[in-house]
């Protein structure tokens, strides 16, 4: 009975970041690795990468029906998904390089400051 | 007649470096398009939906490519992720279904408030939890 309680849980977990993540357009990920990582205790290396996992075919569910609701077209999807493959190589490449407590702050700051401005 | 007037014509530079600096942030692990939607609509002024499409699949190759390179170095609980994505697939369908009855200022707000939260509470983490680092 527990264990199946534990795995209702991740999948009534599971709905709550499929929601968010697809009325969001994202998001998903950061409720994932603190789960991840907090709940089930996993490492942060290890939490990040499975958090990846989960949210690839939710976010790929997502996108095909944002396709066929016409959001976005074609061109502009590929010349941004581009953009993001690209900067996300240097991105891991700069990774390793950086602080990585100062950058979570830095991060956070943006984050608030970016969050405020789109409520105008 | 359309409802809402959809730009949909940008410069595809612009946009291209908006997903270089946006994946840059994701690459490096601070919560994916965090920074890419705020972005696209703050300084490309794309409309909030759009920007949400666009994060959601700019994502996809990433993904697949990162996936790979940490599925080879066993970092990847594909136990735990099952339920969760078993969970979220119907979800996030219901999800991007919603927004087309949703106003696009609305949801823009709405991801506002939802960054300013997230920031918040990974402020906190970072400052107040994660003391131990564990790596």
């Amino acid at each position: 009975m527990k264990k199946f309680l534990k795995a209702l849980l991740n999948v009534i977990i599971g709905a709550v970041i499929g929601l968010v993540n697809g009325f969001l357009g994202g998001g998903g990920g950061m409720l994932v690795v603190p789960y991840l990582r907090y709940v089930q205790k996993l490492k942060a290396k290890s939490a990040h990468a499975t958090a990846i996992l989960v949210i690839l075919p939710i976010s790929l569910a997502s996108s095909i029906v944002y396709i066929f609701s016409k959001q976005i077209t074609v061109i502009n999807a590929v010349t941004v998904s581009g953009g993001v493959f690209i900067g996300g190589i240097i991105g891991a490449f700069l990774l390793p390089k950086i602080s990585d407590k100062w950058l979570s702050i830095i991060f956070s700051i943006i984050m608030i400051v970016a969050g405020v401005r789109m409520l105008f | 007649m359309q409802k809402f007037e959809k730009k949909e014509n940008f410069s595809m530079l612009w946009i291209f470096l908006a997903g270089i600096v946006g994946g840059i942030v994701g690459g490096m692990g601070m919560g994916g398009g965090t920074l890419l939607i705020p972005i696209l609509t703050i300084f490309i002024g794309m409309e909030q939906p759009t920007a949400q499409a666009a994060n959601l699949i700019a994502f996809i190759p990433m993904s697949i490519m990162v996936i790979i390179v940490y599925a080879k170095k066993h970092l990847i609980e594909f136990k735990k992720a099952l339920l969760l994505v078993l969970g979220g697939l119907g979800a996030g369908i219901f999800g991007a279904i919603l927004i087309k009855s949703v106003a696009p200022k609305v949801l823009k707000i709405c991801f506002g408030i939802f960054l300013i939260c997230f920031g918040i509470f990974q402020l906190i983490l970072v400052l107040f939890v994660d003391k131990k680092s564990e790596n």
